[in-house]
């Protein structure tokens, strides 16, 4: 599906495709013999250098309530989900608004591989190797009108596929929001693949947002709707506990939640003895990111 | 009866047995260490389970007087073993969490153990277990007397609670399991304030 809007190079030309489908196993069976592969190597300059983490990692463990409250219910869950054909409704304050085939809303623009952190709020992180394009393109694309200030992002909510849904587990459908500033930066991604190959469903398919700078729950998956708005959006975690999740939700170690410390984290797949390291301020996009809040003071707004 | 068959059922089984049973979820955590076996996220893995483990059996432990009021059934030479391991798991858990989650990271523990209400709330919880499990012996029943050392162990009924608020008060939103626990905590422990009857007048 997502294939379609790739370069022709993935993730596969540069590292064996063993290798990121199970990193764990290979090292079981191939020992040292990995140590000697050649890393992955980034591209372009928003990516990291930093070692992915196995597909399996990836698609093992989400966050994806509208599949259950467990780290493993959207893999064993979305699996049902239809994500073909698949629209896209944009409004607001755009010039061009109207409900958009995928298809047609990304058709011809530049397909970007990122390897970016990904900092989950309850303090464990990964890497992941995202395709996508940024989402400033596509919101070119549409005519962002000037009084736009703010972009508001909903996710799926089909009950018939989505027991999280069904259940009622959280105020549906999923609501996100970023700052037009926000939205318009290079490192904001709409990712539609991991690794080279489609979304996979239980990641957000087939297009999700990526802020690699704020809190996982910031990235809303499986996206239906884009709205242009002139005020603070609507978003689901602020809206349940305001106390805990802002709508900012920038990764930073200084400001914890209110129930737990944000000073480190747990990097997933690092093992039993090494995976806890320090968390970065703006997950270590500081360089990028700091001026879009220059005098603003990031413990009110967290 | 259902009653008796039990009792009869039970009458091999010596208190200690109770220990080697109890070690089996401990065993079956470290074959699936060494199977690979504990998911994505090995440290919360296991962390968790031995921390469920210990809520269990808070609650096993709870469930032996009431079972013996309202049911007639009598499991109360089993009590100080099911009590022991509870505070094991629960010591068990504090390891995990000082060794494999925050490695050793001795200032965010620190930190944690006076700023995070719901570690506040758990390490208190381990704290209350740990005078029971050092008292958990016949001789500290005799050098205490029988009336001090059951109100030492009254501390149980804070301890569970506090244990199971420790599991609501450490996830987002409200999944069901951490209510339920809590939920049979409460009941187990409401139990207990049905006055009993008067005894009942023998006639004379």
């Amino acid at each position: 599906m997502a294939q379609r809007y790739n370069s022709g190079l993935g993730w596969a030309d540069v590292t064996p495709k063993a290798g990121w489908l199970n990193r764990r196993q290979l090292m079981m069976t191939m020992g040292a013999a990995l140590a000697a592969s050649p890393a992955l190597a980034a591209t372009g300059p928003y990516s990291t250098d930093e070692a992915p983490n196995s597909l399996e990692d990836i698609t093992g463990y989400n966050n994806f309530y509208e599949f259950g409250f467990d780290k493993t219910d959207p893999a064993a869950h979305a699996g049902k989900l239809t994500t073909s054909p698949w629209a896209v409704e944009v409004d607001g304050l755009v010039d061009r608004p109207g409900s958009y085939d995928l298809g047609d809303l990304l058709k011809g623009l530049p397909v970007e591989e990122r390897i970016y952190r990904f900092r989950c709020v309850e303090a464990w992180s990964m890497i992941i190797p995202w395709n996508g394009v940024q989402l400033s393109h596509v919101l070119d694309r549409v005519g962002v009108q000037p009084g736009a200030k703010f972009v508001q992002f909903t996710s799926l909510a089909r009950p018939e596929e989505m027991p999280g849904v069904k259940a009622g587990l959280l105020d549906w459908p999923y609501r996100e929001g970023l700052r037009m500033d926000e939205a318009m930066h290079p490192l904001t991604l709409l990712a539609t693949g991991i690794y080279g190959e489609p979304m996979p469903n239980q990641n957000g398919a087939p297009i999700r947002l990526v802020v690699p700078w704020k809190y996982g729950f910031k990235s809303a998956k499986s996206l239906v709707k884009i709205t242009l708005t002139d005020r603070m959006p609507y978003t689901t975690w602020n809206a349940l506990q305001p106390k805990e999740y802002g709508f900012y939700a920038n990764v930073n170690p200084e400001v914890d939640h209110p129930r737990w410390s944000q000073a480190s984290e747990r990097r997933i797949g690092a093992g039993l003895f090494a995976s806890r390291v320090d968390t970065q301020k703006f997950n270590g996009y500081g360089d990028l990111v700091a001026d879009l809040y220059k005098g603003q003071d990031l413990a009110r707004d967290y | 009866m259902l009653r008796d068959t039990i009792h009869r059922a039970l009458r091999p089984v010596r208190p200690w047995m109770v220990y080697t049973l109890g070690a089996l979820p401990a065993l079956l955590l470290v074959v699936d260490v060494f199977t690979g076996n504990l998911g994505v996220d090995p440290v919360k893995t296991i962390e968790h389970r031995v921390g469920e483990v210990a809520l269990q059996l808070i609650v096993a432990g709870l469930c032996i007087t009431p079972l013996r009021r309202f049911a007639g059934l009598n499991l109360i030479r089993f009590r100080r073993q099911i009590g022991v391991l509870a505070f094991v798991y629960a010591a068990l858990h504090l390891l995990v969490w000082i060794t494999l989650d925050l490695q050793f990271r001795w200032s965010e523990i620190g930190a944690d153990l006076v700023k995070r209400p719901y570690i506040i709330v758990g390490f208190a919880a381990f704290l209350m277990l740990l005078p029971l499990a050092v008292t958990s012996n016949n001789a500290a029943i005799r050098r205490m007397g029988a009336a001090a050392w059951q109100r030492l162990h009254w501390l149980t009924y804070p301890a569970a609670m506090l244990a199971g608020l420790h599991f609501i008060m450490l996830v987002k939103a409200w999944p069901a399991e951490p209510l339920i626990y809590m939920g049979a905590i409460l009941a187990l422990l409401g139990l207990r304030l049905i006055p009993r009857a008067a005894p009942r007048r023998v006639p004379a």
